[in-house]
């Protein structure tokens, strides 16, 4: 109360011009109805995409109803179309891609952040970022010119001679090496999510405070033991996220994905052979598409993909939450 | 914790106990637990530390105080070598810790850690359980049943005289923790891992008055099995808890003495500058 007395006296209270006020609601009223407008825009964007998506894909599954999502038939010719070789494609390169790429991302990140010496460390930032702005395209022809002969000729014999006699593992790696195929898509995408996850990583992990570090340190943890038991703690709210985006990009990958995965529409158990999935179908057929029914289920498969996007995410936002439940307030 | 161990009330903490120290105990058989031989500091180009010379004895508490930017802390951090994670630090000279050379390059950081150990200005709970918050630092260098680890989280909280106020919720985070518990359970954490030397940067300067005064009964009572140096901004705060005193002033050590002489008969006109609040 006092003060408040004091510093009025200090200055006399101006007239504001009524103009000038009114010109301020103007434009507070304006920048509200703008970026309320901006938000909304979003909203029926996404609305319009899910319906349309939808209305293009009644008749498929007019046609087909849920054994759509079961059978494994592709036949243009007798138009009885299946997702299931694609759904299962799109998930196992994923897995692929995420196996591979998250411990490769988070070791750089924890490299960036803890041990590089600092003349590096802006070089291999800089390094990481490029990479996600290498058009998917370059890694789609790089991939089947230069990746795929590579693992055909050095890695899949390889591994087709480690693993052919461990059961289980020779199912996964069965058959001749082709070259193309769902591993190779899959190390693709690895090296494609990679720079997503590794700057997310890196961003999280030097949030983490120096003297929760140095705590750590000075209780005489070794680099692993503070990164494992406190940096990644700490950031894995963070990190599931980067995780995520990954994810999310892994799955809807297209163009690189249609050049090295073979686009056959089977299910074979091994990682070996060549396979679909839902973006590099309806990139590679849509051209094609002759017919209604043809077109439709390829606009179904985007609907289930979508679906699929929208289920992990959601997944990864419950995981965080059941996480934070359990730990805690966090900071 | 209701027992005044200061006559005079070592937790009704406004005026500084001077008179109370127990002078005559102080001179009997003291040993050099880490002696600092001509230490010189830098940060890059800039020197921190200036030949830097001074005892700190066995189970006893030396304080180092002075001026924002004296260099107190830089000193405390060259004790169990924290600047050693950063590239651009260095130290020169020596510091004998039992007569051995802690800054050479060869000594094995993590152990000269687990050996001195070190509470933090701000209170800083490991993102796990306040079990684990103990646990955790045990574990790094012993491998012990569940029943003994339950023995020795339960003997360092009640040492950090916590054990009380968490024996119901050791599963609950330690972030749920108020401000002077967080800085307790730290303490806790440092001394279960059982080191010989205890660093405590400003370990109240983020604490209430009254936990601040826990905290310093806490310093007290652990002086008679650790080694203690504190660095503090709070000159009555050395007054209370310190059995020696040095005081710092732009990266040179101007005193080093008893608490009680320091405070009451300082040598040097700077010190006694500092501590009647002529400056700093």
């Amino acid at each position: 109360m006092n003060s408040s007395a004091h510093v009025a006296s200090y200055s006399d209270p101006v007239e504001i011009p009524a103009s000038i006020l009114r010109r301020n609601n103007m434009w507070d009223a304006l920048l509200r109805n703008a970026t309320r407008t901006a938000a909304l825009t979003v909203l029926v964007l996404l609305g319009g995409v899910i319906a349309s998506l939808v209305q293009g894909s009644v008749p498929a599954i007019k046609a087909f109803g849920f054994g759509f999502l079961t059978s494994s038939s592709w036949n243009p010719v007798t138009e009885k179309f299946g997702a299931l070789p694609a759904i299962y494609g799109t998930l196992v390169t994923s897995i692929i891609a995420m196996v591979i790429g998250v411990p490769v991302s988070l070791g750089i990140a924890v490299f960036i952040t803890e041990l590089c010496p600092p003349r590096l460390k802006r070089p291999i930032s800089t390094a990481i970022e490029l990479l996600a702005g290498v058009p998917s395209i370059i890694y789609g022809i790089w991939g089947l010119f230069v990746l795929a002969p590579f693992l055909q000729e050095h890695v899949q014999p390889i591994l087709i001679a480690l693993f052919g006699h461990v059961p289980l593992f020779n199912m996964i790696f069965a058959g001749p090496p082709y070259g193309i195929g769902v591993l190779t898509a899959g190390v693709i995408l690895s090296v494609m999510v990679l720079p997503y996850i590794t700057s997310v990583s890196r961003d999280v992990f030097e949030t983490v405070p120096t003297v929760l570090k140095e705590s750590a340190y000075g209780l005489g943890c070794t680099t692993w033991e503070v990164v494992r038991n406190i940096v990644l703690p700490y950031a894995r709210t963070g990190v599931v996220g980067g995780v995520m985006l990954g994810l999310g990009r892994a799955l809807g990958e297209t163009m690189a994905v249609t050049f090295v995965i073979g686009n056959a529409h089977k299910i074979a158990s091994s990682i070996l052979a060549p396979g679909t999935t839902i973006s590099a179908s309806i990139a590679n057929e849509f051209t094609e598409a002759e017919g209604d029914l043809y077109s439709s289920a390829l606009i179904e498969l985007g609907l289930i993909l979508f679906v699929i996007t929208f289920v992990v995410l959601a997944c990864a936002r419950m995981m965080l939450a059941r996480v934070e439940a359990r730990s805690g307030s966090r900071v | 914790m209701n027992d005044p161990i200061i006559p005079g009330g070592g937790v009704t903490v406004q005026k500084p106990q001077l008179a109370a120290r127990e002078s005559g105990e102080a001179r009997t058989a003291l040993h050099e637990k880490v002696s600092v031989r001509d230490v010189s500091f830098f940060y890059g180009e800039s020197k921190a530390l200036k030949s830097v010379n001074m005892p700190v004895y066995e189970r006893k508490v030396t304080a180092l105080i002075g001026p924002s930017g004296c260099g107190k802390s830089t000193l405390l951090r060259i004790f169990n070598r924290m600047y050693d994670l950063y590239p651009k630090q260095r130290a020169e000279g020596e510091i004998l810790f039992d007569g051995k050379n802690i800054l050479d390059p060869k000594q094995d950081l993590n152990l000269l850690r687990a050996r001195i150990g070190m509470v933090f200005q701000k209170p800083t709970p490991f993102p796990m359980s306040i079990y684990d918050n103990i646990a955790f630092g045990i574990r790094l260098y012993e491998r012990l049943p569940k029943s003994e680890m339950d023995d020795r989280v339960e003997s360092a909280l009640k040492r950090a005289a916590l054990w009380d106020e968490v024996k119901n919720k050791l599963g609950g985070s330690g972030l749920g923790l108020s401000g002077g518990q967080q800085q307790r359970l730290c303490i806790a954490r440092t001394i279960a891992v059982r080191p010989e030397v205890v660093l405590l940067d400003e370990p109240t300067s983020a604490l209430d008055p009254i936990a601040t005064a826990k905290v310093e009964e806490l310093i007290y009572q652990l002086k008679h099995d650790y080694t203690i140096a504190i660095v503090t901004h709070n000159m009555q705060q050395a007054a209370r808890v310190a059995d020696y005193t040095a005081f710092m002033y732009l990266g040179e050590l101007v005193e080093f003495g008893e608490t009680r002489q320091v405070f009451t008969k300082p040598a040097k006109s700077k010190t006694e500058d500092y501590i009647t609040g002529r400056f700093g």
